[in-house]
């Protein structure tokens, strides 16, 4: 992955799923916080085992760089995997902090997004997303605005309908639940003119239901947020 | 409109002009003032023609005059411009001034050719804007109309009387598409290669032919999008009107160029346009023959109303690989309902299939492939058929009527049979499918390997698509049903 061009600027993980939120998208609960106490204190609130990760305006794709720490359980694991991704920060990451999250799990990754296409204006994205998504590269698109069936065409687009309906268990992906992001992301798209471009990767199906489990919202170059 | 002062009595001057100057006619065969002039003499467009030629020679018996000055007013409605860039400014004040409404500029040296050309055309798009003249290309290959008998381009061929309305940026383009229509017998109304398109665009073309009595489907090369969002408003306002294939030369650019995220790079390799033609009602083709032969089912079969499909085969191989290429895809193979089956029962020994593919394993007598075709096609949970074998009994009556032992042994007799049978069928399968307002499509190869073989032949007689593979008729036929349940689903059909 090609880091962001000079001068954009990317919302760190936390406050892209706070953006997202407001426009509907479902988002793993998840706490903030500065070291390695407070990683263990989020982890005890939130409950079970957490994800950790290290999270900063400048730091666009974790996995890539081994700043994602998922499965984590019990008080000392919690703070030595806050202490080592703290250590593992560069000096051009900028402020970072920590981030705790519900470990949320499911076996199918969706990835969704918004993409402002040079002649078709934004532009909403779905497709099976993970880690392999650009290799996959099973994704339709659709102009915003976009209704309800628009969105509903587009997740009949995805060549993959297998992952879509009763998969390894677990019940068929709520498509309402899916429309609901799509058109939350559109609304983004018209509501943000400063938003560049989204990702949401993975949105991970949890027991039907899309929840968005690492996100990253691109700001335009001059834009304040 | 690209240009605010168009309206479509100038279009009736491009496509349907009472008289025709080709300015620059020449007397050398090499030029395109000649190729022009003799396309369309030759192609019977019966209006008025003159040509203009600085030394006033004759060419291809047409006395031509130095000067549109010189020719009478309100005669001609276009001029056909194949004289240098330098000239055109003349030549169009000319024409305005003998009431010519529409001008084909096929001369170069405008747009494509740098700063200086670029310069060049804006005046003639202003010019023609003052004239209150419509202006085609610059540089581009011309235009056809069937329904006037007009073949004013440079290209070959003149294609066949039909439905097909076809705008395009490449001229080239044109031409493939009308050598289909040639091959197929599926006509076209009006072609225009758009050229440099610095007045009108291809999107008014179109917007032109979704009103147009002649024209049923548009069909459309584009490979230059400059306003993404312009042209997918513009192409929603016509697919709500007419179905509209299109094909798309060259990547979306800069999707990826600069993209920071995933989807950005995911917005690459053209995934955008698929999607907005998806969402505007496009029906988008990635060859030249998947294209023409979308619109040529469109301008020839009725839409269906649903997915459900039935196969009728003379022989299983075939229905297979047809069955196999619906599944894949958004058509249903059905399962052959009990009411359907039975009725069949009736006609066929017991070896048939019983299932979709119906596959009449060979047991077929004179009329059951008519009887049968009907029966399916009239069944309420059927909305498409696919008819494979059509034409098989004709080649082998080929090779009796081309072997050594003919007319001789009763072979003349069974030829004859044949042949006839093949005829019946093929007409038959157009006229069941107007009856019920399904599509039928027959496929065979013969249409390509031979298509003097009674059965295309008589697919091309009954102003249908003798498709070259079942494949190729399945895409078609999915096109069809993705269009209509485009418009479905959005009150279209209300």
């Amino acid at each position: 992955m090609t880091a962001p061009p000079a001068g954009a600027r990317t919302l760190d993980e936390s406050r892209s799923k706070a953006l997202l939120a407001d426009y509907g998208v479902p988002i793993a609960a998840e706490r903030v916080v500065a070291d390695a106490v407070g990683a263990v204190d989020a982890a005890r609130a939130l409950g079970g085992r957490v994800v950790v990760k290290l999270c900063g305006d400048a730091i666009a794709h974790k996995t890539e760089r081994g700043l994602v720490r998922l499965g984590v359980e019990g008080d000392g694991a919690v703070a030595a995997a806050a202490t080592e991704l703290l250590a593992a920060a560069r000096p051009d990451d900028g402020e970072v902090a920590i981030l705790v999250a519900e470990m949320v799990s499911g076996s199918r990754e969706l990835i969704a997004g918004l993409h402002r296409d040079p002649q078709f204006g934004a532009t909403v994205m779905l497709g099976v997303g993970g880690i392999l998504a650009e290799a996959v590269r099973d994704v339709a698109f659709r102009m915003a605005p976009l209704d309800e069936l628009d969105a509903h065409e587009m997740i009949d687009d995805l060549a993959t309908q297998r992952l879509l309906g009763p998969f390894r268990g677990e019940p068929a992906v709520d498509r309402a639940a899916l429309v609901g992001v799509m058109l939350g992301l559109a609304r983004l798209a018209a509501e943000r003119p400063d938003v560049v471009a989204v990702d949401i990767n993975p949105l991970i199906v949890v027991g039907g239901a899309p929840v968005a489990v690492d996100a990253l919202v691109e700001l335009a170059p001059d834009a304040t947020s | 409109m690209s240009s605010a002062h168009l309206r479509p009595e100038h279009f009736r001057a491009l496509f349907d002009p009472r008289g025709v100057v080709v300015a620059g006619a020449a007397t050398h065969p090499g030029k395109f003032g000649f190729v022009s002039l003799h396309n369309l003499l030759a192609s019977g467009y019966e209006g008025r023609v003159a040509g203009t030629n600085l030394r006033g020679e004759s060419v291809l018996g047409i006395d031509t005059v130095a000067s549109i000055d010189d020719l009478p007013a309100d005669q001609y409605d276009l001029v056909f411009v194949c004289t240098p860039a330098a000239a055109n400014p003349e030549v169009l004040r000319s024409a305005a001034a003998k009431g010519i409404k529409a001008a084909f500029v096929t001369s170069a040296g405008y747009g494509e050719a740098g700063e200086q050309g670029a310069a060049a055309q804006a005046e003639l798009v202003a010019l023609g804007s003052e004239l209150d003249l419509l202006i085609a290309g610059p540089n581009g290959q011309g235009v056809v109309s069937t329904p006037s008998q007009l073949c004013a381009q440079i290209v070959a061929p003149y294609p066949p009387a039909g439905s097909i309305g076809i705008a395009s940026q490449s001229g080239n383009f044109v031409s493939s598409f009308q050598n289909w229509a040639l091959f197929t017998g599926v006509g076209v109304s009006r072609a225009v290669s758009a050229g440099n398109a610095a007045m009108v665009t291809v999107a008014d073309y179109l917007d032109h032919y979704a009103e147009d009595p002649h024209t049923r489907v548009g069909l459309a090369y584009v490979e230059s999008i400059v306003d993404g969002r312009a042209f997918a408003e513009r192409a929603r306002a016509i697919t709500e009107r007419m179905p509209l294939v299109v094909v798309k030369g060259g990547a979306t650019e800069g999707g990826a160029a600069a993209a920071a995220s995933h989807t950005g790079a995911l917005a690459a390799d053209d995934r955008v346009f698929d999607g907005v033609c998806r969402q505007v009602g496009v029906t988008r083709a990635t060859t030249v023959e998947e294209a023409f032969e979308a619109a040529a089912t469109f301008a020839t079969q009725p839409l269906p109303r649903g997915p459900r499909t039935v196969v009728l085969t003379t022989a299983g191989g075939w229905g297979v690989v047809t069955a196999d290429a619906i599944a894949a895809g958004d058509l249903e193979l059905i399962e052959l309902p009990d009411d359907l089956a039975e009725a069949i029962d009736g006609h066929l020994p017991p070896r048939w299939s019983r299932s979709n593919p119906v596959d009449l394993a060979g047991g077929e007598t004179r009329d059951t492939i008519p009887t049968v075709l009907e029966l399916i096609a009239a069944h309420d949970q059927v909305d498409a058929v696919v008819y494979l074998g059509l034409g098989i009994q004709s080649n082998q009556a080929r090779m009796m009527r081309e072997g050594r032992f003919y007319p001789d042994h009763g072979l003349e007799r069974i030829v004859d049979y044949h042949q006839r049978q093949d005829a019946r069928f093929a007409t038959a399968a157009a006229e069941i499918s107007t009856r019920t307002g399904k599509p039928i499509l027959t496929a065979t190869e013969l249409s390509v390997a031979d298509p003097t073989n009674a059965g295309p032949a008589a697919v091309r007689a009954s102003a249908r698509l003798c498709y070259g593979s079942a494949n190729r008729a399945v895409t078609a036929l999915e096109h069809l049903w993705r269009h209509a349940r485009w418009r479905q689903r959005r009150g279209l059909d209300g």
